[in-house]
């Protein structure tokens, strides 16, 4: 599984690294990144769903997954 | 002020400073939601008020034709005393009040400042104010948990953000609340007003002799693309900190709590599982949403069937979006794990809440606190619970007994 933020979609809500803060960096101006290449380690499978899932601007994607 | 004929069509002549409304408003945003998701009234002028997710989070990434160039809910009424306002902050309280591109450079300036990393630098202290007014009241057995509590917390964090003393935070709140929540009276809108400029014109002067290394004096010393940031425009930028950060936070704070002391088996699980205070702090927020912001239309616009014209009034009604049934299941009832949560309390598009991860840090700070030194409580019978409503929604009276 691997995940990825749009930029341009991201508002900075910081659910995601709320939820999941192995898997994504926000910066001090609130734009979140996948951490490394977005390959989520094994494990955290769960909470990298729960980020998708709580993202209010619809900006996190799973990589090859349409929606 | 206040006079007001009781409302018989909510979806052509809705008043949302109808008490009734006021303390209970979400049965109505429902039966809205359905009939005519896009309500309408005349009573403050021209404004709609939806009810819908998909409109309201539409809207709010819609700025060219939604601008953020007046915000309050409640309009300021030209009548009597001007509003002082008008001479000193010819841009108002950005980047709240500004479009794009004033709204974008001046919320940089604000962003690191809360960012999550530096809001952890501010916990602990949050977590000792928030024991030490708890101290205050243990022994009485009784409190009142929105103003013995709840308003105290949020507006001394703040102030020390700003740099400004503690001691002032009384006078902060009655500032803050003369603007946002008695805004239907122009007086004391305007004495608010006044009150929050006169005295940050004072500090900026202090700050230039004395600079700390406050948020107050680092804005004096920003700049923008090599010229210094105006006057003007740190003072509202400070300005905005203080309003947004106060009625709203401690609003979100006092509804928990009021939803905690009705609701004992809610109360019992986050007892027994404090791993879930993260999500249930974000279903709190999404249940009780304390904020409604405004949007002023810019050219007429049909949206979603309804006719609007420019200079209307837009409500971003981010309380009913997250009380949606076609965006939560099961909305009417607080799961405290909801795991798809995408609520829009603090906004969605360019103006998300710039305090976000402060005012998150503080309502869990101050819950945990709470149940940690009082773990059993209940509403006090027979005493009454007030709300305030309008741009900002929570409790304002809450009467709590403990033993
Ligand atoms: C639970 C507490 C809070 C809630 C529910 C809340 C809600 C909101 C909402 C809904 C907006 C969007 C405004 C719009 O769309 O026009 C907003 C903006 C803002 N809030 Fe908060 N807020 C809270 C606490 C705070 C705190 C503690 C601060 C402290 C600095 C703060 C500072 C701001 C600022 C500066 C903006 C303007 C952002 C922009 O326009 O880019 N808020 N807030
Ligand atoms: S939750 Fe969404 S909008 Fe918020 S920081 Fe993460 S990716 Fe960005």
């Amino acid at each position: 599984m691997k995940v990825r933020v749009d930029p341009e979609r991201c508002q900075g809500h910081a659910r995601c690294y709320a939820l999941a803060p192995e898997l994504f960096e926000v910066d001090d101006y609130g734009l979140s990144s996948a951490l490394g290449d977005g390959t989520v380690p094994a494990g955290s499978e769960e909470r990298a769903r729960l980020a998708i899932a709580n993202c209010p601007e619809f900006a996190i994607s799973e990589v090859g997954v349409e929606g | 002020m206040g006079e007001t004929t009781p409302v018989e069509d909510w979806a052509g002549d809705f008043d949302v400073l109808d008490p009734g409304y006021v303390a209970d408003p979400f049965a109505r945003w429902d039966d809205l939601r359905e009939r005519c998701p896009i309500a309408h009234s005349n009573r403050r002028g021209s404004t709609w008020l939806p009810t819908r997710y998909e409109d309201v989070t539409a809207m709010a990434h819609d700025v060219d034709h939604f601008s953020s160039l007046d915000i309050s809910v409640i309009p300021f009424e030209g009548e009597g005393p001007e509003d002082p306002a008008e001479a000193v902050l010819p841009y108002g309280v950005p980047p709240i009040s500004a479009d794009p591109p004033l709204h974008t450079w001046t919320r940089r300036l604000l962003l690191p400042w809360f960012s999550h990393r530096r809001v952890e630098s501010y916990e602990a202290v949050t977590r000792e104010l928030c024991s030490g007014l708890i101290e205050g009241f243990l022994e009485q057995g009784r409190a009142d948990a929105a103003v013995d509590y709840a308003q105290q917390i949020p507006v001394r964090v703040i102030a020390r953000i700003l740099g400004v003393p503690a001691e002032m935070a009384d006078t902060f709140t009655e500032w803050v609340r003369d603007v946002l929540e008695f805004a239907d009276d122009p007086e004391k809108r305007i004495e608010g007003m006044t009150g929050l400029i006169t005295y940050f014109l004072a500090e900026i002067e202090r700050r230039k002799v004395e600079p700390g290394e406050d948020l107050l004096s680092e804005l004096l010393h920003s700049e923008f693309e090599g010229v210094p940031v105006e006057e003007s425009l740190v003072l509202g930028v400070a300005a905005l900190v203080l309003i947004a950060g106060v009625d709203t936070t401690w609003s979100a704070i006092g509804s928990s709590l009021w939803h905690l002391a009705g609701h004992p088996g809610d109360r019992e699980r986050l007892l027994a599982e404090p791993e879930l205070m993260a999500l249930a702090v974000e279903e709190l927020l999404r249940a009780y949403s304390p904020v409604t912001m405004a949007r002023i239309v810019t050219g007429d616009v049909d949206f979603g069937g309804c006719p609007m014209k420019a200079g209307d009034k837009v409500l971003m009604n981010f309380p009913a979006a997250n009380r949606d049934p076609a965006a939560f299941e099961r909305p009417e009832e607080v799961i405290l794990d909801r795991a798809v949560n995408r609520h829009v309390a603090f906004g969605s598009g360019i103006h998300r809440c710039a305090g976000s991860n402060l005012a998150r840090m503080e309502l869990r700070v101050a819950l945990e606190e709470w149940l940690r030194r009082i773990p059993v409580f209940s509403l006090a019978e027979a005493e009454e619970v007030t709300w305030a409503g309008g741009q900002v929604r929570g409790p304002r009276l809450l009467p709590v007994v403990f033993r």
